[in-house]
């Protein structure tokens, strides 16, 4: 256990025993041996023990694709709904009960391609929650077919002598789009950074979005692998209002100041085919969608008898 | 006879060859038409008369005529916009036959409505002259040949100087003709004008006082011109109801029947013509705590609210028939992971864009076998205006105790028809209960179907030890994955067999007329108010039709087969399309038919024939009534 989830132990250690990583582990994950999704899970896992998220005032909503099984490995509440519509499902829990911490989990075929309106309205809604966009540029679960971030060139099913397009940057869509507040890139291979990263998105108030650089080691196993072998060729973000990750610089020594309040600067970095990690962009003052949108629960005769009044309005 | 010089001054003494208007009359009902170009005002217009009627105390259904754009071409016969308004001294349940009269603000729309036969052959018709003598040539043209065609029929025609007169009042006639026409039918029809001052106050008070001057004076100068000029009365008596009376349209009603039932949140994208529940919900809602949310499409709306459902207290949504089209996926992953969610459908004509404003009943199939898969659920359909307030009641508590999905099948006819109904003696227990946050007894699953009803207990985030993963893959009791036979057989069975268990608590329809008979029509929805009048003109001609109006479509109403069986012949009567039996290429076999008839075949094995039609416009009962004397004079038994 980390010195700050002791302090917090300490803190809830009246009321109840501390939540450990087991306590947050559902069924056995049935990934493939090697795929990204497993770092992420382990991640937010420690995120969830770290933060000492109660399992039942938690929701994890995903789409459908390999990532979106992620609800199931965990004890918390989770709604696995349809390809692409994970972000809607997530808006309406919010707004029913904005107590509950809401994490989405999609890929890109969801986030970037079936569901691209409902990520583009997300991000401007900027509703309470974090949205991890595991990122492995291609279709995995219904095997091998081009997904929007797959980079040109690269053959799958569907497009066997490689994918037609330059392939859609998330970074640059989502900085894109008004009210975004928070929008950060790290990679599966960097556990460290990932755990920072989900928590950095937790601690945010609004929609943050993390788009994770992800292996799949059936169809795009040569995706990131000169990044994963040689640590020079991942460049990370640094700033301190950015995400602090404490010994990081001995392994990776290519480092980009930049400063997480500079849009402009935010734009010019998001590169879709660069293993540049950290924090792009931070708003904590743009308005939430479900901090302006309040549903207020008045008992029934309450409403009963306000109901009665407006009818007056349309006595005869 | 050269119509146009007898319509150049207003006739209150017609010519010789021109039918008299009536003078005083007496009439149990009447319906009268404003119609204008877009934007003119007409709707506003009868939309007040239809208000000061109810207040009054008269029966009254109004029905809009609104064309598709917002402002099409002027002075053309598409661009009829405008209003019709039934009054009688009974209760008035749907729009009638044909107008008596007609205020129509140029002879282009009243074509239209001639061409349409929506006027009745010795209809009052008060028409703007000032086009009869306009300094455009191709528009006294038109007005000639317009003329030229309406009198081939036995209209009384009367002119009527409305621009010249409103000029004296504002400086844009064309804003003002309505409340001009609004005074002349206070003095035809005798209205209540101090409640019409009132009534027009309250209107344009958003406006300003100059605006709300203005309308009060062409409304009292429609009144002086029509006492000055026009030898005409009718007179509908009023029998005052005994109880307490509200008067609304069918999208109101929709929306203050969800607040009666507790829900909270409205999540729709706008589609006409159900976007008006969120017009009246985004006026009121938040004083009730609720919200509107206006989703970036029709498929995040609906997950939104499932997401909402999922989370506490269902949510709901409105919509129409593309709109449905595209939640389909959404409503089987409320059904797969049984989260209540209520869906009304404001039907349109269809398919695809179809006809934006005007009514079709074209989505009960839609409604009820849309989604891929086994996806039961419920589908009820208000058939009146009173019943788009209670419905939206039961709705939420059928989604909430059955743990599924209600479609409600509103129409465009009940979403823009204004009625007086029962006000509604509201009760507290209507209202959704709070929901359960204590902890989930150890050993309860997320899905522990009783296996008699299929009903389970439902946990909701927040909820200790009641952790679990909905999914729309198929799965256990334990809301675990599981793709073995038997699992998933279990769970089609345990969400069907809800439906027979709500069946079970349903009790059969009433009929309407004689338990026994010759012939049996069988209607859904906006239609039963015209179905039950022809149905009585046919009684009253010694025939021995009944009517039965189903509001349960899925499941359906018990005791129905019992019920066909004492009739010869079984016929529905609806809005949507079918094949004529008598069309040389259809046979009993390729014959598609009715929407409901299908239903009803299939579900009671009676051989149910239909009678459809897709006019965009609401059924008259003239017409229901000639078709089941066609059906009664055919000598071919249905069984």
């Amino acid at each position: 256990m980390t010195t700050g989830c002791s302090l917090l132990a300490a803190v809830l250690e009246d009321e109840e025993h501390a939540f450990t990583v087991e306590d947050y582990a559902g069924a056995a994950p049935r990934w493939c041996p090697g795929c990204g999704d497993h770092a992420v899970l382990t991640a937010t896992q420690r995120v969830l023990e770290t933060e000492q998220l109660r399992p039942e005032q938690t929701v994890f909503v995903s789409g459908i694709g390999c990532s979106s099984r992620f609800p199931h490995y965990l004890s918390t509440y989770g709604f696995h709904g349809l390809h692409g519509r994970a972000l809607p499902v997530a808006t309406g829990i919010k707004l029913r009960n904005p107590a509950l911490h809401v994490f989405v989990v999609m890929g890109d075929g969801d986030c970037c391609s079936i569901g691209a309106g409902h990520w583009i309205h997300a991000t401007r809604y900027n509703v309470n929650m974090v949205a991890l966009m595991l990122d492995n540029g291609v279709y995995g679960l219904t095997k091998n077919q081009t997904s929007p971030t797959t980079p040109r060139g690269h053959p799958t099913n569907t497009q066997p002598r490689g994918s037609y397009l330059d392939a859609l940057d998330p970074l640059s869509a989502t900085l894109g789009v008004t009210n975004a507040s928070f929008v950060a890139q790290t990679a599966d291979w960097v556990p460290a950074h990932l755990y920072e990263t989900i928590r950095a998105a937790y601690h945010h108030r609004g929609f943050a979005f993390v788009r994770i650089l992800q292996r799949c080691p059936q169809y795009t196993r040569g995706l990131w692998d000169e990044a994963v072998r040689n640590p020079d060729l991942t460049e990370i973000l640094e700033h301190e209002r950015g995400i602090v990750v404490p010994g990081l610089e001995k392994i990776y020594r290519h480092r980009v100041r930049h400063d997480p309040a500079d849009l402009d600067a935010a734009r010019r970095l998001a590169r879709p085919d660069v293993a540049r990690l950290g924090l792009l962009y931070r708003n904590e003052q743009a308005p939430c969608y479900d901090e302006t949108l309040r549903i207020t629960r008045y008992a029934a005769d309450q409403r009963a008898r306000m109901l009665d009044e407006e009818l007056d309005r349309h006595a005869v | 006879m050269t119509v146009t010089s007898n319509l150049s001054v207003p006739a209150a003494a017609p010519e010789a060859g021109q039918p008299a208007i009536p003078g005083r009359l007496t009439v149990r009902e009447h319906t009268l038409e404003i119609v204008s170009d877009s934007g003119e005002g007409a709707q506003r217009c009868g939309q007040l008369f239809g208000m000061v009627s109810a207040r009054m105390g008269n029966g009254v259904w109004t029905v809009e005529i609104i064309p598709a754009e917002i402002e099409p071409p002027p002075r053309t016969p598409t661009s009829a916009s405008g209003i019709r308004v039934r009054i009688g001294t009974a209760p008035v349940t749907n729009w009638g036959d044909h107008a008596h009269l007609v205020v129509a603000f140029n002879e282009q729309v009243l074509l239209a409505r001639h061409r349409l036969g929506a006027l009745a052959d010795d209809c009052i018709v008060l028409v703007e002259n000032c086009w009869a003598t306009h300094p455009d040539e191709t528009i006294r043209k038109a007005w000639d040949e317009a003329m030229a065609e309406l009198g081939t029929r036995g209209y009384r025609i009367v002119g009527v100087p409305m621009e010249e007169q409103c000029l004296s009042v504002v400086d844009e006639p064309r804003k003002g003709k309505n409340m001009f026409a609004l005074g002349i039918l206070t003095t035809v029809y005798e209205r209540e004008a101090e409640v019409l001052r009132e009534l027009i106050a309250r209107q344009f008070r958003k406006k300003s006082e100059e605006v709300v001057k203005a309308n009060l004076a062409l409304f009292e100068l429609g009144q002086r011109w029509a006492v000055e000029h026009l030898d005409l009365c009718v007179h509908v008596p009023v029998e005052k109801p005994a109880q307490p009376m509200v008067v609304m349209n069918g999208n109101q009603a929709v929306a203050l029947g969800a607040i009666a039932a507790g829900l909270d949140l409205c999540a729709m994208y706008p589609i006409t013509p159900a976007t008006s529940v969120s017009h009246y919900l985004g006026d009121i809602f938040e004083r009730f705590g609720g919200v509107v949310h206006q989703a970036e499409d029709e498929i995040a709306a609906a997950g939104v609210a499932i997401g909402a459902s999922f989370a506490g207290n269902p949510a709901f949504t409105v919509t129409s028939g593309p709109g449905l089209a595209l939640k389909t996926e959404f409503i089987g992953l409320a059904v797969m992971t049984e989260t209540p969610l209520v869906v009304v459908d404001v039907q349109r004509g269809g398919p695809s864009t179809g006809l934006p404003t005007k009514v079709e009943q074209g989505d009960l199939l839609a409604s009820l076998y849309g989604q891929p898969g086994d996806a039961p659920h419920v589908v009820l359909a208000p058939a009146t205006i009173e019943e788009c307030f209670h419905c939206m009641v039961t709705a939420r508590r059928l989604a909430e105790t059955f743990r599924t999905v209600v479609i409600v099948l509103t129409d465009a006819n009940l979403a823009t028809g204004v009625q007086p109904f029962p006000r509604p003696s509201l009760d507290p227990r209507w209202h959704a209960p709070p929901p359960d946050t204590g902890a989930v007894p150890a050993g309860l699953r997320p899905y522990d179907w009783n296996p008699e009803t299929g009903l389970s207990r439902r946990f909701v985030p927040g909820q200790p030890d009641g952790m679990f993963t909905a999914t729309g893959l198929a799965h256990d009791e334990a809301s675990k994955v599981a793709y073995d036979p038997e699992s998933h057989q279990r769970g089609c069975a345990m969400r069907s067999r809800k439906l027979a268990a709500l069946h079970r608590t349903l009790k059969p329809p009433v009929v309407y007329g004689a338990e026994r008979g010759d012939l049996l029509v069988v209607g859904w929805g906006s239609t039963k108010g015209a179905i039950e009048e022809a149905v009585d003109r046919l009684r009253a001609d010694g025939l021995a039709v009944s009517a039965l109006h189903l509001r349960f479509l899925s499941p359906l109403e018990p005791g129905l087969r019992a019920i066909f069986r004492r009739f010869r012949k079984v016929l529905t009567v609806e809005i949507n399309y079918s094949d004529e039996p008598d069309d040389p290429l259809i046979t009993d076999e390729n014959r598609r038919r009715a929407q409901l008839a299908w239903v009803l075949r299939a579900a009671t094995l009676v051989d149910v024939d239909c009678w459809s039609r897709v006019p965009g416009q609401p059924l008259r009962p003239g017409h229901i009534e000639a078709a089941i004397r066609g059906r009664l004079r055919t000598k071919k038994e249905s069984r």
